[in-house]
């Protein structure tokens, strides 16, 4: 299958293969105009199988978000036909809104304005604990 | 203008402010007379979404001595609580009348969100089965006046210690003192849990997990009892199961050390015997005098006021 090269813009490669849509709704993706294409069950020599996101326009985009789901997914930004930066991620020392808290004894189950937030507390076992009642999440 | 301070876990706090409220609560008992006024015009609000006598009453007296005042609710029914206000509507708006608050909630992390929507220092007076820093302070000042110092002993913790918050956080406060051990008395159900263990480890703590208070007993230089509490169960049998298997009296005190200091947050159901309530080494009362004491160093200390200022 053949999907065009971005001119200008930004190709997430090397997600976990299965995981790009969860990737495109957590980065809001359908929430933008521009072009994008969202690849699954590409061929990867590092990994057999990975899905791939390309977005036709260099636009801003939560990192922190990608960090958290998968810290091996590569970001390259592509000006003018080549590749002009490559970024590695890493998990995010604070999550906003991206995971929420399961306590139900956590003040956020009742009160619905508050931002789910949770802090990085053990960075080898990927361990975040939520900021209000310290229940913990681990990355699997 | 300086920062503005909140104690919401006792770990908010440095051993050295933790001392610096000790010497202060002490100062109280000797020099009442120079902080009968120190905090006129000064406004606490006390609001208990969860019902409380020691916590509340003690915070209220603590102003009320400091020469200041104090407004607020005793239960969730009686504010706008009831009607469905957040905590965050009713923070912002009791952080235009007082100085200072103290909160009791029922859910785990409603003082941090108090935090962040009020320039007026919070006091967290319980938050569920989270934490409960003024509780670890009165401890603290308690053991502090009856051993004279805060390392160098056995503490026995008996009861509930799964969902006993006090013991948590008492664990906690402890593990930053030199040589403490903790020795562990509960039925296996109600055993602490893994992470405070895990903490113990990582502090160096040593501890021990006994079955019975009798196997304890001699080599204990503070024995804190707690209640085994009914709402904590989801189960009616089990609560009915364990709730004498911890009951202190004098006869399983028989083989304590002379200067054993009880403690007990209180309020207690019946796991400490009345009879033992005479026994010079029953403190639990003179733990409700020093929560007081401490509540007003406290009050202080956040309101940023020195006696001599």
């Amino acid at each position: 299958m053949n999907i065009d090269g971005v001119k200008n813009g930004i190709v997430l490669d090397h997600i976990k293969a299965g995981k790009s849509m969860m990737v495109y709704e957590l980065l809001g993706l359908d929430k933008i105009d521009n072009c994008v294409a969202v690849i699954q069950n590409a061929t990867s020599s590092k990994y057999g199988k990975k899905d791939i996101i390309k977005i036709d326009e260099n636009i801003d985009l939560d990192y922190d978000v990608l960090g958290y789901i998968d810290s091996n997914i590569t970001v390259n930004i592509v000006k003018e036909g080549k590749l002009e930066r490559k970024l590695h991620l890493e998990l995010p020392s604070l999550l906003k809104n991206v995971i929420k808290c399961k306590n139900p004894r956590c003040i956020t189950s009742v009160e619905q304005e508050i931002v789910h937030t949770f802090k990085l507390v053990d960075k080898e076992k990927k361990v975040y604990r939520c900021v209000y009642c310290d229940a913990e999440h681990k990355l699997k | 203008m300086s920062e503005i301070r909140n104690l919401i876990n006792i770990t908010d706090l440095t051993v050295e402010e933790i001392d610096q409220l000790i010497s202060v609560a002490n100062d109280i008992v000797e020099n009442h007379s120079a902080y009968e006024n120190i905090c006129a015009h000064k406004k606490l609000a006390t609001l208990f979404f969860e019902p409380s006598t020691r916590t509340r009453l003690s915070f209220e007296a603590a102003m009320l001595e400091l020469g200041g005042s104090v407004l607020g609710f005793s239960e969730a029914t009686s504010s706008s609580a009831a009607k469905g206000e957040s905590v965050s509507d009713t923070i912002r708006t009791v952080g235009c009348y007082a100085d200072i608050i103290a909160m009791r909630h029922p859910k785990e992390g409603a003082p941090v969100v108090a935090a962040q929507r009020t320039t007026v220092p919070i006091i967290n007076g319980g938050d569920g089965g989270h934490f409960h820093p003024t509780q670890t302070l009165t401890d603290l000042l308690t053991i502090s006046r009856k051993k004279g110092r805060l390392s160098n002993m056995t503490i026995g913790l008996c009861g509930d210690l799964k969902f006993g918050r006090t013991v948590h956080s008492l664990i906690e406060a402890m593990l930053r003192y030199e040589n403490i051990s903790f020795v562990l008395i509960s039925p296996h159900e109600l055993q602490v849990p893994d992470y405070v263990k895990e903490k113990m480890d990582a502090a160096g703590a040593k501890w021990k997990e006994v079955e019975t208070l009798e196997e304890a007993m001699p080599e204990l230089d503070i024995l804190y009892m707690t209640r085994v509490q009914r709402e904590r169960f989801f189960n009616e049998e089990d609560y009915i199961r364990l709730k004498d298997s911890y009951i202190l009296d004098l006869e399983k005190l028989r083989p304590a050390k002379a200067d054993l200091t009880i403690m007990h947050p209180l309020p207690r159901v019946n796991e400490i015997a009345v009879e033992v309530d005479d026994d010079p080494r029953a403190c639990y009362f003179f733990q409700a005098l020093c929560g007081k004491h401490i509540r007003m160093a406290l009050i202080l200390f956040l309101l940023g006021i020195k006696k001599d200022a």
